[in-house]
């Protein structure tokens, strides 16, 4: 009976999650009031992310652009048949763009971009009924990218560099729907890593068909943060050779997929621009979340999440109104890439419609105040994750969820 | 530009209150649930130690959180169920004191012993609840560990000063309105809009958990005569259980009433086997020889005088083989034949006779009872290891619960369920079948979200480690029962959880 109870005991407590689909698409405030078009679009060092060969074609000698994005991100859920519901705690994520370029030559140009494509943060009350998921998460990803682009002639153009990433995660969940210690406390368990770091490297190139029609295409490497040596602490574990959790090591390797961006911009009429980027993102690398707890009495943790490849379709318009403001706006549709019965609730994404805005000011010769809003839409769903086993027997949780989120931006541009 | 920038920060702002994705019908609304033609606004619950949440032989405050009215209280919140305040213990070590004096043990876990084997032990601490310590109420759970139906209506049931004479209950003790009043009439003073009952369970437990030796009184209608471990009188019952019932509706209220299971749905009387006793051909052999005078020549004798049955005989052989057997004990419903066999012509000494005096062997027909399990096998005097339990010793009366025994309950049971069930129908009230829903623990068990929840001993998931009083998990499913059996009274359509969420036993080595 004893094997029994252990088997049972340790079978519950095993499925730990990390991020969903958590991309963040924020990498710039110009970009991201365009729908986050940008490959084929030449206007600042943003291009350092977008396409760093488009740099070389830049007018300026330098040109600086930095800002930042508030996400007030929002996930609501509930279960008809229980009633259970629940809503995340806005947390106002941050994510920041640094972006230089400097025109060494004609034909040469120098880029440098820190910015964070990746991430996730998210709280769902204490305990709530998906606490055997997640309670919290909070995931960054620092990318530091230095480029080079070389204009080969006129039309053509090519660049690419490396990119340096350094992450960190920090995550909460309770080991399984019911243990607790003698007085009723959920047992649960956080997983810490910080300062893991990878390399991967961009390539990009630019064609101009004409002065006013370009088409450009970016390629991003996968990298695997692999967190070696990360913290799991546990919490509220009872007094029992049958719970044998106590603080140990964990290793984990968690994904950041490769991106193919394309795109093209049209500039067809005076002081119009229209731009569309298609982005595919390889997911699939996604497999499964593997935790495996240095302490060997602690059963490793393996969280199937099968992701597959996602596109992005996006649209952007902009519109030099006057000497002094530029008027950007765009749509995107960004799909999921979660595929059913796989829909954790850590970063419950569907498929969502997206909608931007914004606008620059020119604040003398040098000096550009970039301003841009995003509203995501997601519809409402109803979807499960089956992948979690208590006792050898999956448990679906399944449910309603709605999010959204409400993104303003702020950024400026320095040009020499 | 002004414009532009004004409309800018008007949709900022806008945007950042509206923030809240709001579903298209939240379950949080007033009306995506109802309660029907119920009103829940003000819900009590009466009842005994299920209805107060008791678990693992003790009441602490998280199994109040989980005992079925708080359950379902907690669901009725959806279809404007009102506050739902329980006399909450002092700690979770449960255990209670009188004056500083412990007069109910801790809380029992599963603590793994030093040959590695999990087993339930109490829990180690000192209560702090001390009974003296009156709470003020009034309390929706109005469930009393230890009632019997009768002591509902019964004066001074909740007066600390009986407590140690054993005329009061010191669990009601800590929270009746007044030193007499009675439990029903500190439940009716609530107006409650809405009831629970469910009574009548101790009326046969405590005779079966004591392996029937207290007293049938069917036919004696005087609950003030009857000893702690007797049967109730069905009529005696049926008039305070109605008494109840009309104490209860009298404001107009709806409610639900539920019926009493059977003892053998519990693992309390299922665990420990019949024949328990492992013996080799050798050792069983030398046993024999020590009862061969016994079957071959005192039951033959004693039948051929006419003093005991020819079947009382058959059934009072003694014979043990290789593997596993019934161990020997001694049940009084048989004749005592003690003083017989120390006359002529069987002139037994004393302690032979009294051994021998209403000596059998347990059959298949019986059940033994789960603290048997401490006691069967065990030798009570460690300068003789030839005295042992159930092959030498007889396992006393307490430990089995014999074929008659068993049918005085069934009887009792099944006039106490139709009392139940024809007051449901003739008042309108809900009605919850839990003598079925319990047999389906120990008849395949009830499937869930998790595996499949039965009434297996300590891995079944549904009872506590008292083996009587159900787990989180079994109070759950308890309260979707409820719910159910309210849905469809009142055509309500008030949600059930979802019993994978509630835990079972406790894991705690002292």
């Amino acid at each position: 009976m004893k094997k029994v109870l252990v088997l049972a005991v340790f079978a519950l407590a095993t499925a730990v999650t990390y991020a969903g689909g958590y991309r963040v698409s924020l990498q710039g405030n110009k970009s991201l009031a365009m729908g986050h078009t940008g490959v084929a679009v030449i206007n600042s060092s943003e291009s350092v992310f977008f396409n760093p060969s488009a740099l070389v074609y830049l007018e300026n000698k330098l040109s600086i652009s930095a800002g930042a994005h508030g996400v007030l991100a929002n996930i609501s859920y509930q279960n008809e048949t229980t009633g259970a519901s629940d809503q995340t705690k806005s947390l106002l994520g941050t994510p920041f763009y640094f972006y230089a370029s400097y025109q060494a030559t004609d034909w040469l140009a120098f880029g440098l971009g820190v910015y964070t494509p990746y991430g996730s943060s998210v709280e769902y009350d204490k305990d709530w009924v998906g606490s055997h998921l997640v309670n919290n998460i909070d995931l960054q990803a620092i990318y530091v990218q230095p480029t080079v682009s070389f204009k080969i002639n006129e039309k053509l153009s090519v660049g690419g560099g490396p990119i340096y990433v350094n992450g960190s995660v920090n995550f909460n969940r309770n080991l399984n729907r019911t243990l607790t210690d003698l007085d009723g406390n959920r047992s649960n368990v956080t997983i810490d890593a910080s300062g893991v770091t990878a390399w991967g490297w961009v390539a990009s190139t630019t064609f101009n068909f004409t002065d006013n029609l370009r088409i450009g295409a970016t390629y991003r490497s996968e990298m695997i943060l692999e967190a070696e040596g990360g913290d799991a602490t546990f919490e509220n574990i009872p007094n029992s050779p049958l719970t044998p959790f106590e603080d140990t090591k964990i290793d984990a390797a968690m994904p950041l997929p490769a991106e193919l961006m394309v795109g093209m911009s049209y500039k067809f009429a005076e002081n119009w621009l229209f731009a569309f980027d298609y982005n595919r993102t390889y997911w699939n690398v996604y497999e499964s979340l593997d935790i495996d707890f240095a302490n060997p009495a602690i059963p490793d943790s393996y969280n199937p999440r099968n992701y597959k490849n996602s596109s992005a379709y996006r649209f952007g318009l902009q519109y030099e109104a006057t000497k002094m403001f530029t008027l950007r706006a765009g749509y995107y549709f960004d799909e999921t890439p979660v595929q059913p019965g796989y829909f954790a609730p850590e970063t419950p994404r569907g498929d969502s419609n997206n909608f931007t805005a914004g606008l620059t000011v020119n604040i003398g010769e040098n000096l550009q105040i970039d301003a841009s809003f995003l509203f995501s839409h997601f519809k409402e769903i109803d979807a499960s994750y089956d992948h979690y086993l208590e006792n050898g027997v999956a448990v679906p949780f399944a449910g309603a969820y709605k999010t959204n989120a409400f993104v303003p931006g702020l950024g400026v541009t320095y040009k020499l | 530009m002004k414009n532009l920038l004004k409309y800018t920060f008007a949709a900022l702002t806008i945007g950042l209150v509206s923030c809240e994705p709001e579903f298209d019908s939240p379950v949080t609304d007033g009306g995506f649930y109802s309660s029907g033609s119920a009103n829940l606004s003000k819900f009590v619950a009466v009842g005994n130690s299920l209805t107060a949440g008791y678990a693992d032989g003790a009441l602490y405050i998280t199994g109040q959180n989980n005992s079925y009215p708080n359950i379902m209280a907690q669901q009725f919140e959806f279809v404007g169920g009102g506050d739902f305040t329980q006399p909450l213990m002092n700690d979770n070590i449960g255990g209670l004191l009188l004056g500083g004096n412990q007069i109910a043990e801790n809380r029992l876990v599963l603590a793994v012993g030093a040959d590695g084997n999990p087993s339930p032990v109490r829990l180690d601490g000192t209560p702090t609840t001390d009974i003296t310590n009156k709470l003020s109420g009034p309390f929706n759970n109005m469930g009393v560990p230890g009632a019997k139906s009768f002591h509902l209506v019964t004066p001074g049931y909740g007066n600390v000063a009986g407590v140690p004479v054993g005329t009061a209950n010191p669990y009601f003790a800590r929270f009746a309105s007044s030193e007499n009043v009675k439990v029903i009439e500190d439940a009716a003073a609530q107006s409650p809009t809405f009831f629970s009952l469910w009574i009548g369970n101790n009326d046969i437990l405590s005779y079966a958990t004591s392996g029937g030796s207290g007293v049938d009184q069917t036919g004696n209608i005087d609950p003030s005569t009857y000893g702690s471990n007797d049967i109730t009188d069905p009529n005696v019952f049926a008039s305070v259980y109605n008494a109840q019932v009309e104490a209860l509706t009298a404001g107009g209220a709806k409610g639900v009433l539920v019926n009493i299971p059977e003892v053998t749905s519990i693992p309390y009387f299922t665990t420990v086997p019949t024949n328990a006793i492992p013996l080799d051909a050798a050792t069983a052999a030398a046993v024999n020889a020590n009862f061969a005078g016994y079957n071959t020549q005192i039951l033959p004798g004693l039948a051929g005088m006419g003093i005991i049955s020819a079947e009382e005989a058959a059934m009072r052989m003694i014979n043990f083989s290789a593997g596993q057997n019934f161990p020997i004990t001694t049940d009084k419903d048989l004749t005592d034949i003690t003083a017989i066999l120390q006359g002529p012509p069987f002139n037994l000494p004393a302690p032979t006779a009294a051994l021998l005096g209403q000596l059998r062997q347990v059959n298949s027909d019986d059940l033994v009872v789960l603290t048997a399990s401490s006691v069967l096998g065990s030798t009570p005097d460690p300068n003789n290891p030839q005295g042992v339990v159930g092959v030498s010793i007889p396992l006393a009366d307490q430990f089995v619960l014999a074929k008659s025994e068993q049918d005085r309950i069934t009887a009792a049971t099944n006039s106490y369920n139709a009392t139940i069930q024809g007051l449901a129908s003739a008042k309108g009230l809900a009605f919850v079948d839990a003598k079925t829903a319990l047999a389906r623990l120990s008849d395949g068990g009830i499937p869930y979200d998790g595996g499949v929840l039965t009434s297996q001993f300590v891995t079944g998931g549904a009872f506590s480690l008292d083996g009587v009083h159900p787990t989180a998990r079994g109070y759950a499913y308890t309260a979707n029962m409820m719910i159910q059996a309210i849905n469809d009274a009142y055509d309500a359509t008030i949600p059930t959880v979802q019993i994978g969420y509630y835990p079972t036993i406790t894991l705690a080595n002292n």
